[in-house]
């Protein structure tokens, strides 16, 4: 009996370290240790040894039981690691395929060009407003202080539908709007579409877009305003960027300036693109909020003061992507929006 | 305006070179846009004088002239024959270099040697717009004796600058030499020397000349006059066609050349009359009438109109008032007597009527300013004077000048503490007297403020904030140091609409679409092209007086034109598949016509074509208003809007409102856009949706129990709309279901003809408890009950 149980350990062993597959793992399984496996029949013949042997012998039955068991499991881990490591071998593929299948939508440039500002002046404690696209003669001018001969409001310049109501030509009327509505100190910023009388070219465009600025408390100064101004345009063109003030003339601010940056191109060394100046022009329009506005809109000129700036950003998105046509802009071509 | 420096240099003292001038002229208010050489790039060019000219024996055409340039006499072949012997030219040497990359050498004429090129101001470079009628053809003749072989580029002021600058519309008095002299005098901190005025020779009387002159006054603030008798029209001397040339004024003769030459020096612009050509001895100045004609100096016959003002002899115009002159009144060679005009108009309307005629000139973009008008009066004696100078006739005694009112100078007050205050600096008083006094106001400090004295052309400085403007500018802007604001205010913010706007644009962009922007005015004809009843009330569109033409002439009362309109240009453009959305604004009228501003609705379109149906576009939409958190969207079948598929297309309702429409772009619609594709488009209310959205997001805690999964399958008439089954599914839930999920709609052989088979998936799960089977029998029965008894559903075996 003893001979028998270690003849069939050694040729389980021997089998179980053969297994290439696991049909044959289960089959061996049967073959030892199923309800009619060798093993199990050797153990229905205890009955027949001596009954001193039982305990001897039942002890090394069930040692070999658990040496073929733990030897099957051993087998079958191998086999499963084999498979899976076979699969994994089979399954390699072109990695360099593209499937294409995915799409994630592109922002319109130029409305990207607006949400970075409105977050950065958010960030300066600006606070974000509107204004509608249909504006009256009131706000859009005579508030602003604009003088009744002024060429901006004439029919060549600007889109009227009836005598006192007009398609906004600026954003500057939502000044006017804020001042009326918001007592200060206010600090607001709003960026909309803007409407003149241009016929559209590779520059002009009858509908495009500024961004107005507004700061009234008391005691702002020209500094502040530069100060503002500068960290703006550092903050979207980088810190090496220089801005110029230049005195101009708006009728609703006093003093005015406009403000020139560093020439794209060539930096401030000069180039064909800056006429040779190293600065790129007229990005932005600003000034000390003209008293009369002020006035206007029931605030104490002698009290309150304030800055106000108005840029293009149409120019501006240009101007950051190396856009040489505005058109682009508003014709939407899936092969123009999906660069950016 | 083109400034030419060395004529600014008269006037004031300038060291600096011209890049140094164009920055502090830049920083001070007066921009410079560009710096111009008037460097033409010509080598070897001289003055000669013609010695000798005669005939070459073998070419009719051709002359052969000796010309001595200095240190030598050379032979010269030339075609032309405008010169004669003695005069002086200019002359191309061998080895000369001309503009346009010509280059001379020596050639041969029928045997005869040429060493060189005699020049016309052409070949010398000049535009055409500048070079006078008696240059235009033939060799340019210089004016004088010059030494000969001296450097053309010398003569003729070629290695000079012109600097352009910008003007602003509040300083006219800047659209001048003298204007900017004083610019610059106060930029460079330099001494202003302006030339004096006088005449010294006045004969005979101006009433002997001119009976009478009337003005408008509406229209006409100042006329003043002076007659010049004895005139001699030829000609002016090189040094000032030099000047106008620079300034881009073409030379026409002494007369007419030195009222260009004055407008350009003193910023008013002057006119000259053949007094003889006048039909009476009067001006009147009047409102032209209606139906009445003029030729001006162009060769134009002019249609006028009551809103032109006209310059006329008493019967009939004789030139449109600062805008263009008469042809029949204008100076000619055989003109004797000049009526010198220096007048002042009604900028409104000498802008609106060179507007109107499409004469705009550097004299009625003067006019159409504040012009100082004491310039009336400047301008015409240094006119005077100049004629005098150059001996082109003999100034008559007297003037006629007729106002209403000249405005004298003025005081304006400054506080200097208020100047600090506004530009944020710490200038003393001295700074800012210096900075005033520079610029010729006249302050004086009175009870610590200052009393400035502005002279009367300066228009542009009424309160004490001009004023600061003043110092700030000549201090320099740049030279203030820049502090951060400080105040109440620190946090910024959006509103709520921006944000959910902002929100909106992350998910349609995720769900694979391109944000696109388009115009807010549309064609009128867009209506037809998607198919808007004519009585619908989209077409109460708000029309524009003065569209840029047809297409955009008309407020948008609808984005979908636009989305269709750029569908069909990438259609076009090859573009297989597009999925666009844009947020913008249509217009709705209060009433019509407007007297109000309409209502500006934001409103969302999104369109698409491709590999795309009817599903995908409401899945965009569906997603959206999930993620927005706006519950309760219905969709209602829609037949009647024309410009969708009658059988794809539904309302969306939201709170029993209408919101907004998806479905498939009618067939006709597509082919008026040429699309071959079918385009799918949804426009919606978005700010209803802004309205009723909810961008708070509460944890619900996750389920703890296990659910059940149950399918359900019914045949029903093909027409039920599987969202009418799913409604009595979940009207049946007892807040027990999940989720319901169709897999599967049949229509064929193992059902009836007409009908259809649905089938749901139903998970079911409660929160509280582990769910038994009972429980869900009793509600899948009433489903199947609710189903039958609604709609007539059989459930399928």
């Amino acid at each position: 009996m003893r001979e028998k149980l270690k003849r069939i350990r050694k040729e389980a062993m021997s089998n179980i370290e053969g297994l290439d597959n696991l049909d044959s793992l289960e089959d061996l399984r049967i073959k030892y240790m199923g309800k009619k496996g060798e093993l199990t029949l050797a153990l229905r013949e205890m009955g027949k040894i001596p009954k001193e042997e039982r305990p001897i012998i039942g002890a090394l039955a069930n040692e070999i039981r658990q040496q073929i068991e733990g030897e099957l499991s051993r087998a079958k881990a191998r086999l499963m690691d084999e498979m899976k490591r076979k699969r994994m071998e089979r399954e390699k593929i072109d990695i360099s395929i593209s499937k294409n299948t995915r799409k994630l939508g592109h922002q319109h440039p130029l409305l990207h060009t607006i949400k970075e500002l409105e977050d950065l002046f958010i960030s300066m404690g600006f606070t974000v407003v509107d204004g509608p696209e249909v504006e009256t003669v009131q706000y859009n001018f005579d508030a602003l202080n604009s003088p009744e001969n002024h060429p901006s409001r004439d029919f060549s310049d600007t889109f009227y539908i009836t005598e006192d109501i007009l398609l906004r030509t600026h954003t500057s009327p939502v000044q006017i709007r804020a001042m009326k509505q918001i007592k200060p100190p206010l600090r607001i910023i709003s960026a909309g579409r803007t409407f003149r009388f241009d016929d559209v070219d590779d520059t002009h465009s009858p509908m495009f877009h500024q961004l107005e600025g507004l700061v009234i408390d008391k005691k702002v100064t020209m500094a502040n305003l530069m100060h503002t101004i500068d960290v703006f345009i550092k903050e979207l063109f980088g810190e090496d960027m220089k801005t110029r003030f230049r005195p101009h003339h708006f009728p609703f601010t006093e003093p005015s300036a406009e403000v020139d940056v560093s020439c794209f191109e060539c930096k401030g060394e000069g180039c064909t693109h800056c006429n040779g100046t190293g600065w790129s022009m007229e990005l932005l329009g600003c000034g000390m909020v003209h008293p009369k506005v002020l006035e206007n809109c029931g605030i104490d000129s002698e009290e309150y003061s304030g800055f106000a700036f108005g840029m293009g950003i149409d120019r501006i998105t240009m101007v950051r992507h190396g856009i040489d046509d505005i058109r682009l802009l508003f014709e939407n071509d899936n092969r123009f929006l999906e660069q950016f | 305006m083109l400034l030419p420096l060395e004529w600014l240099k008269k006037y004031v003292e300038i060291d600096e070179d011209s890049r140094t001038l164009a920055d502090k002229l830049t920083l001070t208010g007066s921009h410079v846009e560009a710096i111009i050489s008037l460097d033409k790039g010509i080598e070897n060019v001289v003055v000669g004088q013609v010695k000798n000219i005669r005939k070459h024996e073998k070419a009719d055409r051709l002359l052969i002239v000796d010309v001595d340039i200095g240190e030598d006499i050379i032979q010269v072949i030339t075609g032309a024959t405008n010169f004669a012997e003695g005069d002086y030219v200019p002359v191309a040497l061998v080895g000369a270099k001309l503009p346009g990359d010509i280059y001379i050498e020596k050639t041969n004429f029928r045997g005869i040697d040429s060493y060189g090129m005699l020049c016309s101001l052409e070949e010398l470079g000049y535009e055409d717009n500048v070079i006078s009628k008696e240059h235009r053809e033939g060799i340019f003749v210089l004016d004088k004796k010059y030494p000969p072989g001296s450097d053309i580029n010398d003569i003729l002021g070629l290695y000079d600058e012109v600097i352009e600058l910008e003007i602003t519309p509040n300083r006219p008095d800047c659209l001048s030499v003298v204007g900017m002299a004083r610019e610059a005098a106060a930029a460079l901190d330099k001494k202003l020397r302006l030339p004096e005025i006088k005449v010294d020779n006045e004969v005979d009387d101006i009433n002997n000349f001119v009976e009478s002159i009337e003005i408008d006054y509406d229209l006409c603030n100042r006329y003043y006059t002076k007659v010049i008798k004895d005139v001699t029209i030829r000609e002016s001397p090189l040094w000032l066609q030099i000047r106008l040339m620079e300034a881009g004024v073409r030379p026409i003769n002494n007369i007419v050349d030195i009222t260009n030459y004055v407008m350009l020096e003193f910023g008013q612009p002057l006119h000259a009359f053949d007094l003889d050509k006048l039909k009476q001895k009067r001006i009147v100045v009047r409102r032209a009438r209606d139906g009445e004609k003029i030729v001006t100096l162009d060769g134009v016959k002019r249609d006028l109109n009551s809103s032109n003002l006209v310059i006329t002899d008493g019967k009939e115009p004789v030139a449109i008032a600062g805008v263009m002159g008469g042809l029949d009144s204008e100076i000619t060679d055989d003109t004797t007597t000049v009526l010198l005009e220096s007048a002042n108009f009604n900028g409104r309307s000498v802008r609106l009527t060179s507007k109107e005629h499409n004469l705009r000139s550097e004299a009625s973009s003067r006019l159409e300013k504040d012009l100082d008008l004491n310039l009336c009066e400047i301008a015409a004696e240094r006119v005077c004077q100049l004629v005098e100078q150059i001996g082109a006739g003999i100034v008559v005694k007297g003037t006629i000048d007729v106002y209403k009112s000249i405005p004298r100078e003025r005081k304006i007050y400054l506080r200097p503490e208020k100047a600090n205050d506004l530009l944020g600096t710490d200038l003393t008083i001295d700074d800012m007297m210096d900075y005033l006094q520079r610029l010729e106001l006249t302050p004086t400090l009175k009870d610590g403020r200052l009393e400035v004295i502005i002279p009367t052309y300066r228009s542009d400085l009424n309160i004490e904030e001009d004023l600061i403007e003043e110092i700030g500018r000549i201090h320099g802007f740049h030279n203030i140091p820049i502090k951060p604001l400080v105040g109440t205010l620190t946090r910024g913010e959006k509103p709520y609409d921006k944000i959910v706007e902002d929100r909106a644009d992350e998910i349609l962009r995720g769900l694979g679409l391109n944000q696109v922007m388009t115009y807010s005015f549309i064609s009128p004809r867009a209506y037809d092209r998607i198919r808007i009843k004519p009585d619908s009330k989209l077409r109460d569109y708000i029309e524009l007086i003065n569209p840029l033409g047809e297409d955009y002439s008309v407020m948008r009362t609808t984005l979908i034109p636009n989305m269709m309109d750029l569908l069909a240009r990438n259609y076009n453009y090859g573009v297989k598949e597009c999925y666009a959305y844009e947020i913008g604004n249509i217009f709705i009228p209060k009433e019509l016509p407007i007297r109000q501003l309409p209502i500006e609705r934001r409103t969302l379109s999104i369109g698409m074509y491709g590999d795309v149906d009817f599903y995908d576009i409401k899945e965009v939409v569906q997603i959206l208003f999930d993620r927005l958190g706006i519950v309760g969207l219905e969709y209602i079948r829609e037949q009647d809007d024309r410009t969708f598929h009658p059988n794809r297309t539904a309302s969306l309702i939201l709170k029993g409102e209408e919101i907004g429409i998806v479905g498939e772009v009618h067939g006709d619609v597509m082919d008026n856009y040429d699309i071959g594709s079918r385009v799918y488009i949804a426009q919606l209310n978005f700010d209803k949706m802004v309205e009723e959205s909810n961008l708070d997001r509460r944890y619900k805690p996750l389920p703890k129990y296990p659910g059940i999964a149950r399918d359900i399958a019914v045949v029903v008439d093909e027409d039920v709309l599987v969202g009418e089954l799913e409604k009595i599914i979940w009207k049946n839930s007892q807040g027990l279901i999940e989720k319901v999920e169709l897999f599967d709609i049949y229509v064929g052989d193992q059902v009836e003809e007409g009908k259809k088979s649905v089938a749901f998936s139903i998970f079911y799960r409660s929160s509280d408890r582990t769910l038994k089977d009972e429980e869900v029998n009793v509600i899948q029965q009433a489903i199947v009950e609710d189903l039958e008894k609604q709609l007539g559903a059989v459930l399928r075996a």
